[in-house]
């Protein structure tokens, strides 16, 4: 083991104040926008670290978890539409919801595995979509506007931005802390062993569906507050917040930062949307003195990028983010 | 009646048209178990192919089997590419990787055909109805779509089983070791096969063109459904992929059909109407939810792996 010098706990004790201290920055004069974007990034993490938890740890390849951003948005949605503006009631039912959803899905798609699983569970977030898409009465495909946020006891005020920032920020260490919790407790240690060898681990006397049906509904649960906490800051919901492309961009963060790793899944949201938001922009500074206006227009296509770049992510570097800082710190050390 | 003899059709054609489709993505499975995300995006170049030659040519039939070869191509091309480096790693991969093409193809044709959608006019002598049996009118084209995937459907069956490259695709898909060490060229056969697939995604693409408006992100709402039958076909089983297809091809069309009225006999009219879209796009999954309690291996699994 490395000291507690490397590359690795580095980056992430950067990453850490970097999120705390973001608000710091802009009170002294940075862009407003980035406070959005970080606030989007930290619940986007949220959700990413909460699938890192079925996909890297427990080595479910789920193609569905947005489904649980859209039911924990639309609970809040919904309940805001009906009048029921108090957080204690909308994000206890965003989070039932979701862990329902989860159990139903998960019994379902776990009597199968691999591609099976792959397939089941996309086409049962899909499903979700068609159904929210059908609700005429919730703005249906259109989407529904959250006039109202989530109400809490005085001085938590969701409509204060940087309140709101810090409650988020607060919510991902939270979960970061659970996972790393989870993953080091015996049923942690089931969970993993059964990713490792499933034949083995109920050969020893696990019941492993039944691990493995409880860690998916754990994952699923802390995504529906991560849903939450989206239709809080966007002050809207929409179907497309559970298409399956946004599920795609879950499990490209995990990958991105790094499968099964504490904190890789938080470095690859910051890493995605980051990028997201700077590629046009790259696109335009290094193109445009090189191809003129051509390259201006080509700025918009910049997800023409994107595709590539992931299959060479795939297919490289494997190990993401973590798995560069980790040989970073090999090579430090002979 | 005669609704219910057109809606049955439509079933049936639909189906069909899907198993267009499955078949493509559970042969690519069963024989390079290879997860192909981006079967959607050659379904969708197929009908923005068959759009484009149509204004060059002026002919449908020249349009759709110049666009049939377009597809074949592309599919090669990105077998060669792409798929080539991900033969046997790990799914998650291939999911991965097959997402970024979806991206780069969505991307590419907005920005080749730019992001407004495209239609394809039929020509006079199918863009009528015949009279099928005494009093019903049918429409001439989608009859022929029913004849053309059947056709399809018969064929690529003799291929499979009575050719000999067939038997080298069955074989590949049961020992591909094996088909190598014999001196089969397996890495031409996978690039055939990829391009096969792809063909029959293309086909199944430009012959809903004319049905539906040629647009971004069409390939993505039918590679949900060309899953959900493979997997109550059985992942690798093409007659696994004809049955699940036909299923889900009358459920889903004949929910859409009958099931509002059906709702409206048991709640109330505004209840009914409000609720149906929703229940209606739900049935086929219920159907893939009973089938996965029943068998969850699929109801014609081949694969023991």
């Amino acid at each position: 083991m490395t000291g507690w010098l490397s590359a690795r706990n580095i980056a992430i004790v950067t990453l850490v104040a970097v999120l705390l201290l973001l608000p710091l920055y802009i009170e002294l004069g940075g862009n407003r926008f980035l406070l959005s974007l970080f606030t989007r990034i930290v619940i986007l993490a949220m959700a990413a670290v909460s699938l890192n938890l079925i996909l890297g740890y427990g080595g479910m390849m789920s193609f569905g978890h947005a489904a649980y951003l859209g039911i924990g948005g639309y609970a809040v949605g919904m309940l805001a539409k009906e009048g029921v503006v108090s957080g204690f009631v909308q994000w206890p039912v965003a989070l039932g919801a979701s862990a329902l959803f989860a159990l139903v899905i998960g019994a379902l798609s776990l009597r199968t595995r691999g591609v099976y699983f792959i397939m089941i569970t996309l086409a049962f977030a899909q499903m979700a979509y068609y159904i929210v898409g059908g609700i005429a009465r919730y703005g249906g495909d259109d989407g529904l506007t959250v006039n109202q946020r989530s109400q809490f006891l005085p001085p938590v005020d969701l409509t204060n931005k940087v309140q709101f920032y810090y409650i988020c920020v607060a919510l991902l260490l939270a979960s970061v802390f659970l996972v790393w919790r989870l993953i080091n407790s015996r049923f942690g240690m089931v969970i993993q062993g059964a990713r490792s060898n499933e034949i083995r681990m109920r050969a020893i006397g696990f019941p492993t569906y039944r691990y493995k049906l409880t860690c998916f509904v754990i994952a699923g649960t802390m995504c529906g507050l991560a849903g939450a906490l989206l239709a809080n800051h966007t002050d809207f919901v929409s179907p497309s917040m559970m298409y399956w492309t946004r599920s795609g961009d879950l499990i490209i963060m995990v990958v991105l930062g790094g499968m099964g790793s504490l904190f890789g899944p938080v470095f690859g949201a910051m890493a995605l949307l980051v990028l997201e938001e700077m590629l046009p922009f790259i696109i335009k500074v290094v193109a445009t003195p090189l191809f003129g206006e051509v390259a201006a227009r080509a700025s918009e296509y910049w997800q023409i990028l994107m595709g590539p770049l992931l299959l060479l992510v795939v297919l490289f570097a494997r190990g993401g983010i973590d798995g560069l800082l980790r040989k970073f710190d090999r090579k430090e050390r002979p | 009646m005669t609704l219910f003899i057109e809606q049955s059709l439509n079933g049936l054609q639909f189906g069909l048209l899907l198993f267009l489709l499955a078949a493509g993505l559970t042969l690519v499975f069963g024989i390079m178990d290879l997860v192909n995300l981006a079967h959607g995006s050659l379904y969708m170049l197929g009908a923005y192919f068959a759009a484009t030659f149509a204004i060059w040519t002026g002919s449908f039939v020249l349009a759709a089997v110049m666009s049939l070869f377009a597809t074949l191509l592309v599919g090669m091309l990105v077998e060669v590419i792409a798929m080539r480096r991900l033969y046997g790693r790990d799914h998650l991969d291939h999911v991965l990787a097959t997402f970024g093409l979806i991206l780069f193809f969505d991307e590419s044709v907005r920005l080749i055909w730019g992001p407004e959608g495209m239609s394809l006019p039929l020509p006079s002598w199918l863009n009528r109805s015949v009279e099928i049996l005494p009093g019903v009118q049918y429409s001439a084209y989608r009859l022929a779509i029913i004849v053309v995937t059947l056709s399809v459907a018969v064929s690529l069956y003799l291929l499979v089983m009575r050719t000999r490259i067939g038997m080298l695709i069955r074989a590949g898909a049961s020992n591909r070791e094996m088909v190598g060490a014999l001196g089969v060229n397996i890495k031409l056969l996978y690039t055939l096969v990829f391009g096969l697939g792809a063909a029959l995604a293309g086909l199944a693409g430009l012959m809903q063109a004319p049905i539906l408006t040629v647009q971004i992100g069409m390939g993505e709402n039918i590679l949900i459904l060309a899953f959900v039958i493979t997997v109550i076909g059985g992942i690798g089983s093409i007659r696994g992929a004809l049955v699940g297809a036909l299923f889900v091809g009358f459920i889903d069309t004949m929910g859409r059909a009958f099931f509002p009225d059906l709702l409206r006999m048991v709640l109330s009219p505004t209840a009914a109407s409000t609720a149906a879209p929703a229940l209606s796009s739900m049935l086929i999954y219920l159907l893939m939810a009973i089938v996965l309690i029943a068998k969850p291996e699929g109801l014609f699994s081949t694969s023991q792996r």
